[in-house]
Parts: structure tokens; C-alpha cells; sequence
């Protein structure tokens, strides 16, 4: 067999012959969004369905602190603004730049999921676990599953950060980094439909 | 304490040495491994093995390890069909069968999930991974190492359900593992969580291939192949992807809040505490019934390409195939409720549903009138695909009659949980999907080995197979009709019995067509040089997949094709269009083959093995396994190389011989950017 030195020549006929492997992840985590969004969909369903079975424990009304979930809210939005600066420092090229938003990013994302941690620990402290009531386990399997997406985005973010440090930007971290800020910003909206169907209407 | 920090729930009881039944199963199973073990050492093989099949992303080679698993799982599953016949059959009264009712729960719970999702999914998976790259021109799927990822968290998935017959038990629960019988309170063992974990991990496969698919058959296809110009198997297959991506997620929900009530203690589907039981009835079959498309509307593309070939027309009504698939596709998520009227929703939601179902019936039956005016005045010739087609024609309608009865809310009410309804989903699975997959099986194997099947021993295999169908399920029908329930351990109505030795006769006779089936495939490789394809079209078929050597090259196209209508290769050969690439060639940019997929299934394994007994060392730890696993292969830069243009020719001019030599000892080539 013998071997070929890929040229910007050859990768540019591959291109034009083949589609171009990165607008497939793109477009192929894309549609993966899409099923999540079916995923979220089933929990929301469930939560409907669950959300007044109390079994004689507390209400939402009891429980949620609209002001805590408020900046909780904030936290989330925020990082998904300063995760749209780290997009366009990448699009310049500025490593550090990038680096510098994806860390900010990452912090307040770690203190979004900081906040979460809390208000279950206080809820299963006080007796108000998930095991307490058919309500109360379809509130912390909807918001809970939402928690852990976003910590798999924070380790994603992690992994991210070191490539970009070590190897620069590169077309594949630029895909990367472009499919990442895509799942934050569909946690986003998820997370929004989480705050208005299950805390507003709940504590409506 | 110690002990259950290392072991969980895991003790030496778990073993069932006291059953001879079990460990008989798990000799023979052990006996076969170990003698298919020792052939490969004394062949000296494992190399070839590890390098050219297992670590593999060529969607051809995954393709053929999909269809080894399903063969091998189906054994497992029809080895259970056979024990529940034998035991029926002797049931009554004084007679006790001979197997205990744990143990018979177990088995027609096991026989359900194996035949659903280890045997149809990876056997149509199989298949469409051969196939569609090749029918729209493409050199692999989007996502090939992807492709390897879904392959063997399909096997480790397929292993946890085979790990359960030696170390604890399987679910007792059935198939659809309904609450609360399968809550933690009412089945405390590991049985339900085996059949839990081993349906969770497996769905992610066949999710992740899903996708895979979707945006390969949407973005990869050849120039020239609009919409309408798709292969009707990869129309067929399109559908299925759309429906995976619409419905696993649901499955994955459900089993996931079952776990959260099993390992949490939380009240999702309790009869307490605010649980609802029915939302898992619900959920599952909001799953559950795209399910049952998914599996045939595969079978229904094969038939497609399979009747058009051997009538020697063109298919008769492309487009309305099209949108009948896309209809089917539709209304399969709005009939889930039929599944359980006896809920009690109500007339005017059963109505809904009832009719719902009813008008599925419609676009199947403009799909049966296709392949019928396909057929008209066709020259047809009765090759065993064709043969299992027509069979299937035949057959799938009865059963889809028997269908349209059970949608009749009424009647179903007295037919509900009795065996009309284990007759009637037989009726629609076997013929619909199974038989589906043999003709694909049959048609496509000259594509993969470059040599067909003995024509003797598939015309033996087909009619045994389609009379001890017959055999098997039509007295199923009259049992319902007598007011047997399904899944009867004991019963004392001697007038059932005649009917039950019947069904076990078909049992009997179909266990002689997978016979017929092995010997097929014995004597076919025995005889392969006299039934040796050398043309690569060995059918006179119509799509691109034949406009390529048996077996292709691993790059499948030399060039590209272009392809300037439906059927493109029927319409190359008819305006003499050359379709064999000639020289010049250019460098072929091509995947590497990985390991790593071959670990991450192994470390999910370990998880799902871990997880049922609550070994939480091992769960920590194989979950890191698998994060560092993923995060190696994004940091590796070493994932693709060129194939360079003398090689392609090399190949190209030593024609099949060369194709089944994939791209080894490539260590050498230089090192280029990711894809």
C-alpha cells in the first residue's frame, strides 16, 4: 500500500466530491437535539400528568422559592450569553479571548448547577425528596435530568477548554465547539420551559 | 458490609446450579463458545479478526456482525418458543408441563424481548447497514465509527440478556414489563432489572444508529438521487430512522423513571404514593407501537426490491409506496391506545383509536396492491426471495385481518390478553418482518460473499417454515376465540389441548427450516465456486448496489455515481451507460479502523452488569471508563486517511478478490486532519 500526504489540494477535491464531514455532525447533532427535545418532551408529559399527586405532601406552593430559581435563571442566561461571546472570539480566532468566555461560561454553568444541588438538598433534607410524593419525583426527574444535561455540557466545556488550550483552533474544535454551543443553548430553552411550567405555574 | 460494598447484591445463590434445565442451556451455550474459541486459536485468526471485523467502522463488515448476532440471538429466542410449546402442550390438568412458573415467566418475558429487540432490530439494522450506502452511492455512513459504537452497545445489551441465564434470573414481568408487577416491591430480584438495563442500553444503540442513518441517507447520497429517486429500501429505511428518532427517546424516559422507582424508591408508576400506573402503559406503547413499524417497514423496502426484481418490472406504484410509508409512519403514533382498551378511556377515546387503527389498514393495503400489479403479467421467477414474499403476501394479510377485528373496541374487550392477540402479533411479525429479512437475507448475500445461496434447501427452509407457521399460530386463533388467556402456565380445559399439540407439531416443523436454513448455508459454502457471482449483478436487478463487484470493494464506488433516474442501474444498462468506474482514479478518503468502540460497548457491559447487581464500585468506575474512552477518540487526530489513486486502481483491476482485503498495516500513512 502505499501512502499519500494529504495536501490542502486533496482535501479540497474531497470536499467537492464528497459533503463535507463537519455540515454532517452539525446537521447530525442537530437532528440528536431534536430527539432530546422528545426526551424532554416525555418528562414534561410526565410532570403534567403527576403534578397535582401530592399523596398528602407538600405543594409546589409550598416548596418553590421563585426568587432563588430567579437568579438560579440568571446564572443559566447569562452563561449562554457569555457562551455567544466565546463563539464570536472563536470565529476571530482569538484563542485566549475564547478561553477567557468559555471559562466564565463554565462558571457561572457550574453555579447554576450549584444552586440545583442546593435546593435538593434542602428539599430531601426537610423531607421533601423525590421518594415523598408521585409529584415530587416527576419534579426532580424533570429538573434533575435537566441538571445532569447540563453537567455533562460543564464536563464537555471541560474537555474542550483543554483541547482548545493545547492544539489551538482548529476546524474539528470549531465543530466542536459550535455542536457544544448549540446544546447550551437548547438547555437554555429547555430550562425556560422548566421555570415557567413547573415553578411559575406552580407556585401560580 | 465488606461484602456487599464489593459484591452488592451479588452472592453465590445468584447461580441456578440447582436447576438442570438452566444449566444445561448454559452448557451446551458455553460448549459452543468454547469450540468456536478454540477454532479461531487453532486458526490463528484472532488477529484477522480484531483488525479486518471487530475494530471495523465499514458499514458492510458491521452490517454482517448485526446479522450474526440477530442468527445467534434467534437461536436463543426460538429455543425458548420451543420450550413453551412443549410445556403447553402438556399443561392439563394432572399433567404440570415441565418447567416451574418462575421459570416459565421468565421465558415467554425473555422470548419477547429477544425476538423484538435483539433479533428483529439488529437483523433489519444488519441489513440496512449493508445495503443503503451502497443503494445511494456512498462510500460509508455518515458517522462510521458511530456506526461501530451502536453495534456494540447492541451486543453488550445482547450479552446482559444471555449473562442473566448463568448469575441471577430474567424479568417475570413479560415482555412489556408492565407496574406495578414490575416494581421493586412485587419483583425485588434481578430479573426485572436485567430485561431494565439491557432494553435501556441497547435503545441508545439503536437511537444512536438512527441517526446515523437519517442524516447519511439525507446528506451522503449520490448526485442526481433527489427524493423520489431513492431506492424504495432506503425510502423504507428513511421512515424507519424518522421513527426511531421520534420514539426510542420515550423508551428511554420510561425505563429510566422505572429505574428511578426501582433504585430511588420514587412514585412514577406505584399503586401508592401518587404513582399513576397506567403512564407506563402509555409511554411504553407510545414507543411500543412505532416499534412494530419499525421492524416492518424495513421488510416491507425488501419485499419491494426483492418482487420487482424477480417479476422483471419496474415497482408498480414507487410513489404511492412512498407515501404510503410515510402514512403508516403517521398514524402509527396515534393508535399506541389499542393496545390496552380494556383501560377504561372511555367510548369516544377507544372510538378514536379504534379508528385510528382501522385506517392503517389502508396504506398497507396500497402496498399489497402494488406488489400485486407489480407481479401482473410480470415473468416471474420463484427464486426463495421471491417465494418468501409471496408467502409473506398471503400470510401478512390474514393477519392484518385479524387486526382490523381486534381494533373493534368491542371485540377487543373479549379478545384482550387471550392467545387471538398472540396469534394475530405473530401473524403480523413473522411473515411481516422475519420472513422480510430471510428474502433480504437471501437476495443480498451474493452482494456480501460473491457467491448465492443453494436454491434447493431455501425452497426446503421457505416451506417449512410457512406450514409450521400455519401450524403454530392458526389454532392460537381458535384457543382466543375459546377464551384461552395468553401466557397460561396451567390450565384444566382438556378440549384446549388438541389445538396446543397442533401448535406444537408447527413448533416442530419450523425448527426444521432453521435447520433447512443451516444446511443451506453449509452446503452453499461448500458449493460456492459453482454458485460463484462474477458479474456483481447476479439478479438483473435495478438499484446501484449491483452496479458494484460481489463483495464490493471497502470503499464501495471507485467514483462516485451519478445517477440520472429511479432504478439507476436499470437505467445505465438500458442506455448502455458504462457503470463500472475506469481509470483515472483520484485518492479515496476513508475512516480508520478503532478499538475504541469495541471498549466502550465492553465498559457498557460492565455497567450494565454492575448497575443490576448495585455493585456501585464498578458502576463509578465503568462509567469513567467510558467518559475517558470517548474523550481518547475526540483527542485523537489519527482517524481517517487517503487512499491513494494507484491503489484504487490496484484494486479495481484485481476486481473481488482484493475487496475482501480491508485497509491494513496502514500505520504508515501520514496523518491528517479530522473529518
Amino acid at each position: 500500500m502505499s501512502a499519500t500526504t494529504l495536501t490542502a489540494d486533496h482535501l479540497h477535491t474531497h470536499h467537492e466530491e464528497h459533503h463535507d464531514g463537519k455540515e454532517n455532525a452539525l446537521f447530525g447533532f442537530w437532528i440528536y437535539l431534536m430527539t432530546d427535545c422528545i426526551l424532554f418532551a416525555s418528562l414534561f408529559a410526565t410532570y403534567a400528568v403527576l403534578r397535582h399527586n401530592y399523596a398528602d405532601g407538600p405543594t409546589g406552593k409550598e416548596l418553590f422559592d421563585l426568587r432563588y430559581v430567579f437568579i438560579e435563571t440568571m446564572f443559566l442566561l447569562f452563561s449562554s450569553f457569555s457562551n455567544g461571546f466565546a463563539m464570536i472570539s472563536m470565529h476571530k480566532k482569538d484563542r485566549s479571548a475564547t478561553l477567557k468566555w468559555l471559562m466564565l461560561t463554565a462558571l457561572l454553568g457550574l453555579g447554576f448547577v450549584g444552586m440545583e444541588i442546593n435546593e435538593f438538598t434542602h428539599l430531601a433534607m426537610e423531607g421533601n425528596g423525590p421518594d415523598r410524593s408521585g409529584f415530587l419525583s416527576a419534579f426532580f426527574g424533570l429538573v434533575g435530568t435537566h441538571g445532569a444535561h447540563v453537567s455533562i455540557g460543564l464536563i464537555w466545556m471541560g474537555v474542550m477548554m483543554g483541547q482548545l488550550y493545547f492544539k489551538g483552533i482548529t476546524p474539528a474544535i470549531t465543530s466542536r465547539l459550535l455542536r457544544l454551543s448549540l446544546f447550551w443553548h437548547f438547555l437554555d430553552i429547555i430550562w425556560i420551559m422548566v421555570f415557567t411550567i413547573v415553578y411559575l405555574m406552580g407556585v401560580l | 458490609m465488606f461484602e456487599s460494598a464489593l459484591f452488592g447484591k451479588l452472592t453465590l445463590s445468584a447461580i441456578p446450579y440447582t436447576n438442570p434445565i438452566i444449566m444445561s442451556a448454559l452448557g451446551i451455550s458455553a460448549l459452543i463458545g468454547l469450540l468456536i474459541l478454540g477454532w479461531v486459536t487453532q486458526q490463528g485468526q484472532w488477529g484477522y479478526l480484531w483488525r479486518e471485523w471487530l475494530t471495523s467502522v465499514d458499514h458492510k463488515r458491521i452490517g454482517v456482525m448485526y446479522i450474526i448476532l440477530a442468527v445467534v440471538m434467534m437461536l436463543r429466542g426460538f429455543s425458548d418458543a420451543i420450550m413453551m410449546r412443549i410445556h403447553q402442550a402438556y399443561a392439563e390438568g394432572l399433567g404440570q408441563g415441565f418447567l416451574p412458573p418462575e421459570h416459565y415467566n421468565q421465558i415467554f418475558s425473555a422470548h419477547g424481548t429477544i425476538m423484538i429487540i435483539f433479533v428483529a432490530m439488529p437483523f433489519f439494522i444488519g441489513l440496512m447497514n449493508y445495503v443503503v450506502p451502497l443503494q445511494i452511492g456512498a462510500r460509508d455512513v455518515a458517522f462510521p465509527f458511530l456506526n461501530s459504537v451502536s453495534f456494540w452497545l447492541t451486543v453488550a445489551s445482547a450479552g446482559l440478556v444471555m449473562v442473566s441465564l448463568a448469575v441471577g434470573d430474567f424479568s417475570q414481568a413479560g415482555w412489556s414489563g408492565y407496574p406495578p408487577l414490575s416494581e421493586i416491591q412485587f419483583s425485588p430480584g434481578s430479573g426485572v432489572d436485567y430485561w431494565m438495563w439491557s432494553l435501556q442500553l441497547g435503545g441508545i444503540g439503536t437511537l444512536l444508529t438512527g441517526i446515523n442513518f437519517f442524516v447519511t441517507i439525507i446528506k451522503m447520497r449520490a448526485p442526481g438521487m433527489s427524493m423520489m429517486k431513492i431506492p424504495v429500501f432506503t425510502w423504507t429505511i428513511l421512515v424507519t430512522t424518522v421513527l426511531i428518532m421520534l420514539s426510542f427517546p420515550v423508551l428511554t424516559v420510561t425505563l429510566f423513571l422505572l429505574t428511578l422507582d426501582r433504585y430511588l424508591d420514587m412514585h412514577f408508576f406505584t399503586a401508592g404514593m401518587g404513582g399513576n400506573q397506567m403512564m407506563f402503559t402509555n409511554l411504553f406503547w407510545v414507543w411500543g407501537h412505532p416499534e412494530v413499524y419499525i421492524v416492518i417497514l424495513p421488510a416491507f423496502g425488501i419485499y419491494s426490491e426483492v418482487v420487482s426484481t424477480f417479476s422483471h418490472k419496474r415497482l408498480f406504484g414507487y410513489a404511492s409506496m412512498v407515501y404510503a410509508s410515510i402514512a403508516i409512519a403517521f398514524l402509527s403514533f396515534i393508535v399506541w391506545l389499542h393496545h390496552f382498551f380494556t383501560m377504561g378511556a372511555g367510548a369516544d377515546v377507544n372510538s378514536f383509536f379504534g379508528i385510528a387503527t382501522m385506517i392503517i389498514a389502508v396504506p398497507t393495503g396500497v402496498k399489497i396492491f402494488n406488489w400485486l400489479f407489480t407481479m401482473y403479467r410480470g415473468r416471474i421467477e420463484f427464486t426463495t426471495p421471491m417465494l418468501w414474499s409471496i408467502g409473506f403476501i398471503i400470510t401478512f394479510t390474514i393477519g392484518g385481518m385479524t387486526g382490523v377485528l381486534l381494533s373493534v373496541p368491542g371485540a377487543d374487550f373479549v379478545l384482550h390478553n387471550t392467545e387471538f392477540l398472540v396469534a394475530h402479533f405473530h401473524n403480523m411479525l413473522i411473515p411481516g418482518a422475519l420472513f422480510g429479512y430471510f428474502a433480504g437475507y437471501s437476495f443480498w448475500f451474493p452482494k456480501m460473499f460473491g457467491f448465492k445461496l443453494d436454491e434447493k434447501w431455501g425452497r426446503r427452509a421457505f416451506w417449512s417454515w410457512l406450514g409450521g407457521f400455519y401450524l403454530a399460530f392458526m389454532p392460537l386463533y381458535a384457543l382466543g376465540f375459546m377464551g384461552m388467556p395468553r401466557r397460561l402456565v396451567h390450565y384444566d380445559n382438556p378440549i384446549w389441548q388438541p389445538y396446543l399439540l397442533i401448535a406444537l407439531a408447527g413448533t416442530i416443523l419450523i425448527s426444521y427450516g432453521i435447520f433447512c436454513q443451516a444446511a443451506q448455508l453449509y452446503v452453499s459454502i461448500k458449493n460456492r465456486e459453482a454458485l460463484r457471482d462474477t458479474t456483481g449483478d447476479i439478479w438483473d436487478s435495478h438499484s446501484l448496489e449491483w452496479s458494484v463487484t460481489s463483495p464490493p470493494p471497502f470503499y464501495n464506488f471507485a467514483k462516485v455515481p451519478h445517477v440520472e433516474s429511479l432504478d439507476a442501474l436499470a437505467y445505465m444498462k438500458e442506455h448502455g451507460i458504462p457503470h463500472r468506474a475506469e481509470a483515472p482514479y483520484s485518492p479515496i478518503h476513508m475512516p480508520r479502523n478503532s478499538g475504541v468502540g469495541v471498549a466502550i460497548g465492553a465498559f457498557t457491559f460492565v455497567f450494565g452488569f454492575a448497575i443490576v447487581w448495585h455493585i456501585w464500585w464498578m458502576v463509578i468506575a465503568s462509567t469513567l471508563a467510558i467518559m475517558a474512552a470517548i474523550v481518547m477518540r475526540a483527542s485523537d487526530e489519527n482517524v481517517d486517511y487517503m487512499l491513494s489513486a494507484e491503489e484504487v486502481a490496484r484494486i479495481e483491476k484485481n476486481g473481488a478478490q482484493a475487496a475482501s482485503s480491508g485497509p491494513s498495516g496502514l500505520s504508515h500513512h501520514d496523518m491528517i486532519t479530522q473529518g
